[in-house]
């Protein structure tokens, strides 16, 4: 069976966690090797609508797991957001070319846009890389836990409604602004709105980032 | 309350039912909407004066005028429409001899993020109404004279199918407006699933936005290739008769030393080959802070001859109101937004 051309296999949900408020964490059994920063396809339920998540669990783990935001009068998430440990929801192969080459890199996410990032790190691809994580408040820094153990890895976090020790007090954009200097041969990769992608580009490419080293992703 | 202006015909009849009445009464709505041109609901003579007053209760008629324009020393002209009140769309009118386009926004901002879109970079704000697409074309002031609309306005069409496809029924049904679809084109950055619902639901033209025939090439340009490959995209295109009235065209933006070299052409002549087509090629127009540069004229000639020698029919489209930014990717109303904005 086909969704949107990829083939589709129906997965049990094995966990689900409300994570903060209105975002939720679920994982499903998994059916297909993938790529750090790949996408799936979720349906649900059998004749609902599918949409594209990234995919937030490691390349050798043994299940997919994935990160959503409820928006509200959405044709899925409020509904996904109800799914229980042993339903079953469709899933797609894996698909899509966000990933890293292996190379040292910088990460730049908000909100959601963190979970292709926090699979690159649970698979290991995270040594001498950087992560500027963008957020309203602590608990918006979905997965910091993750990224607050790896060595060799730098992590900033941009909170711009509360002020915290260890946050930098602002937004991504302030951030990459008035306080840090890029490597231009440095890939930076991008994940969130697209406000965000397309403003941290620009700034990028201001500070000497050649626009071929800036991969973005946009939540669409 | 809701727009009577911008529904299909099949929405018609649930509000005659609502209002009780007959349901033929959808179709005299539609051609008193469509056909007739009226901007007042009292102008629907043939609908029971009950009839009518039940309609003005519930629904607004739903014109609403450009609230300015702009004219460029080409002719074209550049329309501003609000939306809500803090938001605003662009379309542009391109006169040109025996041919005026309107360029039609689907949405307040876009998601896409093309890296050389000036409409990128105001991100996101809403989609349009299948009546708010539709005033663009009934409320501009040079509406007879239009001979083709396109949907490459603000926004990518495909994010907002459901509204351009009902946009799209109404401007050529025989209830509707009743246009030929070859006087219409929506373009799209390839977004495959809905692209797929798109070619199978409406007999429009459409054109891909390409601007490189390298998928690793294309994602620096356009993050959609991150997430609908170029391949997949064609392969689409492919399974679909273009041979026919219909027409594909791809968009093929001139950018010097990125996608303007021989290895382009021959790389395009590959992703096309024997795919009835063809490509337009368009001049950068620079927006604020882009690392991109136009191809200089001669590249371009020379661009353009090679494919047509190797069998790709490609012409170089016009650039029409630059200087009012009404050009290709220049159309924005972020300043405006940001003007809207209240302090603090």
């Amino acid at each position: 069976m086909k969704m949107n051309n990829k083939t589709v296999y129906k997965a049990r949900v094995l966990f689900r966690e409300e994570i903060a408020k209105g975002v939720f964490v679920l994982r499903f059994t998994r059916d297909f090797p993938f790529k750090a920063g790949q996408m799936l396809w979720v349906r649900y339920p059998d004749d609902g609508p599918a949409r594209l998540y990234s995919i937030a669990s490691g390349e050798e783990e043994p299940f997919f797991e994935i990160l959503f935001d409820v928006v509200e009068n959405g044709a899925l998430t409020p509904v996904l957001s109800k799914v229980l440990p042993g339903e079953s929801v469709w899933i797609s192969e894996p698909t899509g070319k966000f990933t890293n080459n292996g190379e040292p890199a910088v990460w730049i996410a908000t909100g959601t846009g963190i979970a292709p990032f926090v699979s690159m790190a649970r698979t290991g691809l995270f040594h001498h890389n950087m992560l500027i994580q963008g957020g309203r408040s602590r608990n918006s820094f979905y997965y910091h836990e993750v990224f607050e153990k790896l060595p060799f890895f730098r992590y900033v976090k941009c909170m711009s409604r509360e002020t915290g020790e260890g946050y930098f007090q602002g937004r991504v954009t302030d951030f990459i602004k008035n306080s840090y200097q890029p490597l231009p041969e440095r890939q930076h990769l991008l994940c969130g709105s697209a406000e965000m992608v397309v403003e941290v580009r620009d700034l990028l490419i201001g500070k000497g980032v050649p626009f071929n080293n800036i991969i973005s992703e946009i939540y669409f | 309350m809701e727009a009577l202006y911008g529904k299909t015909l099949e929405e018609l009849k649930e509000v005659a039912a609502r209002a009780g009445l007959p349901s033929f009464s959808a179709k005299q709505m539609a051609t008193w909407l469509y056909q007739k041109h009226i901007n007042d609901i009292d102008q629907m003579t043939d609908i029971s004066k009950k009839g009518r007053d039940y309609l003005k209760q519930n629904y607004i008629f739903g014109l609403t005028p450009p609230v300015k324009v702009q004219v460029s020393a080409d002719g074209t002209k550049k329309y501003l429409y609000t939306h809500g009140e803090r938001r605003y769309i662009e379309a542009a009118y391109i006169p040109d001899d025996d041919r005026a386009t309107l360029c039609v926004s689907s949405q307040v901002g876009c998601k896409m993020g093309c890296l050389f879109c000036m409409t990128g970079k105001q991100g996101f704000q809403a989609n349009l109404t299948s009546n708010e697409i539709l005033n663009q074309i009934r409320s501009l002031p040079e509406r007879e004279s239009l001979t083709n609309v396109v949907y490459m306005g603000m926004g990518e069409p495909m994010d907002n199918l459901d509204n351009v496809l009902k946009s799209l029924s109404i401007l050529t049904a025989e209830w509707g407006y009743g246009w030929s679809p070859k006087r219409i084109t929506v373009s799209t950055v390839g977004i495959l699933p809905a692209m797929k619902d798109f070619i199978e639901k409406s007999q429009v033209h459409l054109a891909l936005s390409l601007h490189s025939p390298f998928e690793d090439e294309r994602k620096t340009l356009m993050p959609v290739e991150n997430v609908y490959h170029l391949p997949e995209v064609i392969s689409l295109i492919r399974s679909y008769d273009w041979s026919r009235q219909r027409r594909i065209s791809f968009e093929y933006i001139m950018f010097k030393g990125i996608n303007d070299t021989p290895r382009h052409v021959n790389g395009l002549t590959r992703l096309l080959n024997g795919l009835p087509c063809r490509i337009n090629l368009i001049r950068f127009h620079s927006i604020p802070g882009t690392p991109l540069e136009s191809s200089d004229e001669e590249t371009i000639k020379e661009f353009k001859d090679k494919l047509n020698a190797k069998g790709i029919l490609t012409t170089l489209r016009a650039s029409r109101g630059q200087d009012i930014y009404a050009a290709c990717g220049l159309l924005s109303t972020k300043e405006l937004v940001k003007k809207q904005k209240p302090e603090g």
